[in-house]
């Protein structure tokens, strides 16, 4: 149980940015286990950044990540390949390899990491896109593929190996409303049939008040968060005019 | 204005010394990374993604042949041309022969090869690492935990290490037969007797030290190619100055090395 309430993300004291660019400094914040997590922002405020820095592509200038409580940064070469291993992120663009076919690009991971036969794994891969409406797609080349297209499938990537923890970049942005409802409904799926963690970055105010279990927003002036919390109480509460904002032109949209 | 252009001078100098100097630091590493991988990859042959080792030995080896017979044809053609004139002077018209022989074998053989090469292979090696950057793939690849050296960079070497050797023998076979062409029409050499002496010229040895230039460029280009490419910046000139970079560094490394292997060479004896 003990293991179960540990956060699965914990971020202390990061400073992050590129060259001798500080984007972001002193984030502190943690991620629960099974907790659907939302990071807010106005547009190139560092979502992006921060969610690359969470996976661990670019070390940070200071401070420490430990997902399921061992430090991404700190470890050295192999292990940290198997931290990564143990989750699932899908990219602004999809980030699929172009090379490969979309089936292959799931199938490699199933080859490369598990023991599975050929029929298990076209099983498998079947299933996946089925799970993000794309079935019968898999061999399409990633170049034949619409932009939401592509960001399915690199969801249904990301989802090859049953990860525990999903990291997700603006996974609704491009998608026609119907998908991205049912992308919703997916994530939450996800999470009540695995228990699945998932860390988002999103635009699309829609999608907020129906998953987020929390957010957090970050502000591009203070260079920090300027909110975290459930999304209804920071809109009816916050004492932040940005934060209320910010969350409340969807609810205009809504009413 | 002179006063403001001596420090300037110095701070550019200086700039760019850096920058030679952290280029020749990054080359360093990659070789590093690069040797280990290939050990790698020979210690677990199993583990080489041959797929697409034998997609880029298509797209190097295969693809590339007309273009790379048709210029050592001209070259040895030119050579023959421009040695016949002199030759002829000195009533020596047989040694034509060995002149085109030995320059395409021992150098312009291999040279032109990897002039080729690295205008092909080279630059579209930069490009599509460059473009896999720019789309995220490399990010992709890391996070599900594969070493990008393994997949992107083992099987291109590979594929160079393996076809240009070869392009190298057909170009060397397409030169001696401009120069041949040059000898029968021009000299009226009879093609037996041209045959002979390009036979007793051409030792063995020299035709080894040819294919270990090959090599050697084989590996410069694909290398420098894929290195350039994981190099380039993420926008949309990134692509297409990761590939200029990749031919220029290319050239220049292929002939530093030719100028360096034909030294060597010469010192054991040939
Ligand atoms: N590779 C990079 N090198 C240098 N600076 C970068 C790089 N990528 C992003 N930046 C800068 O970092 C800042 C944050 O960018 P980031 O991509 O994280 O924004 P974002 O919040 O994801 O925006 P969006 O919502 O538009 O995707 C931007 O000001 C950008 O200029
Ligand atoms: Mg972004």
């Amino acid at each position: 149980m003990n293991n179960l309430d540990k956060p699965v993300i914990e971020v202390k004291d990061l400073s992050i940015g590129y060259g001798s660019r500080v984007v972001m400094q002193n984030l502190n914040f943690s991620v629960k286990n099974g907790e659907i997590f939302i990071i807010l922002g106005g547009s190139g405020c560092g979502k992006s950044t921060l969610l690359k820095h969470l996976i661990g592509l670019y070390p940070p200038f200071k401070g420490d990540i430990l997902i399921h409580g061992e430090s991404i940064v700190h470890a050295e070469n192999g292990r940290k390949r198997e931290i990564m291993r143990s989750f699932g992120v899908t990219y602004q663009g999809g980030a699929l390899f172009g090379s490969l076919t979309v089936g292959e690009n799931i199938s490699l991971l199933l080859e490369e990491y598990t023991e599975m036969s050929k029929d298990e794994i076209n099983k498998t891969v079947t299933e996946k896109l089925r799970l993000v409406n794309l079935d019968g797609f898999q061999d399409y080349m990633p170049a034949e593929l619409s932009g939401g297209m592509k960001k399915r499938a690199g969801l249904a990537r990301a989802m090859a190996l049953n990860p525990r923890l999903l990291f997700f970049d603006e996974p609704s942005a491009g998608l026609d409303p119907i998908s991205s409802a049912e992308l919703d409904r997916l994530i939450l799926n996800l999470r009540k049939e695995f228990g699945t963690t998932m860390v988002i970055v999103t635009h699309e105010l829609d999608s907020i008040f129906s998953i987020a279990d929390r957010v957090i927003m970050l502000d591009k002036e203070k260079k920090g968060i300027t909110a975290e919390g459930d999304p209804r109480d920071l809109l009816n509460n916050s004492n932040n005019k940005w934060v209320k904002d910010f969350l409340s032109r969807l609810s205009l949209k809504r009413d | 204005m002179s006063r403001q252009r001596a420090p300037q001078l110095i701070e550019h100098v200086g700039e760019a010394s850096i920058r030679i100097g952290r280029d020749c630091v990054n080359m360093l590493s990659f070789v590093g990374e690069l040797s280990a991988g290939i050990m790698e990859a020979v210690k677990h042959p199993r583990k080489i993604r041959w797929k697409e080792t034998l997609y880029y030995m298509d797209m190097c080896g295969s693809d590339a042949l007309p273009i790379v017979m048709l210029i050592c044809f001209l070259m040895g053609l030119i050579l023959g041309f421009q040695a016949a004139v002199q030759m002829h002077k000195f009533g020596t018209d047989i040694f034509v022969a060995d002149l085109v022989g030995l320059s395409i074998i021992k150098e312009l053989g291999p040279l032109m090869v990897a002039m080729i090469a690295t205008g092909r292979a080279g630059s579209a090696f930069a490009a599509e690492i460059g473009t896999m950057k720019v789309s995220e793939e490399i990010d992709a690849m890391e996070t599900m935990g594969f070493v990008p050296c393994r997949f992107l960079i083992i099987p291109k070497v590979i594929a160079m290490l393996l076809a240009i050797p070869i392009l190298t023998i057909f170009g060397d076979i397409a030169g001696i037969f401009g120069g041949f062409v040059v000898g029968s029409l021009k000299l009226e050499i009879p093609a037996i007797a041209y045959y002979n002496r390009t036979v007793v010229a051409l030792t063995s040895a020299n035709f080894l030290f040819g294919l270990i230039k090959s090599f050697v460029f084989a590996f410069l280009i694909a290398g420098v190619g894929c290195m350039r490419g994981f190099e380039a910046r993420t926008d949309a000139q990134g692509v297409g100055r990761a590939a200029t970079s990749a031919v220029v560094s290319a050239i220049f490394l292929v002939v530093v090395a030719d100028a360096l292997l034909t030294i060597l060479f010469s010192m054991v004896g040939q």
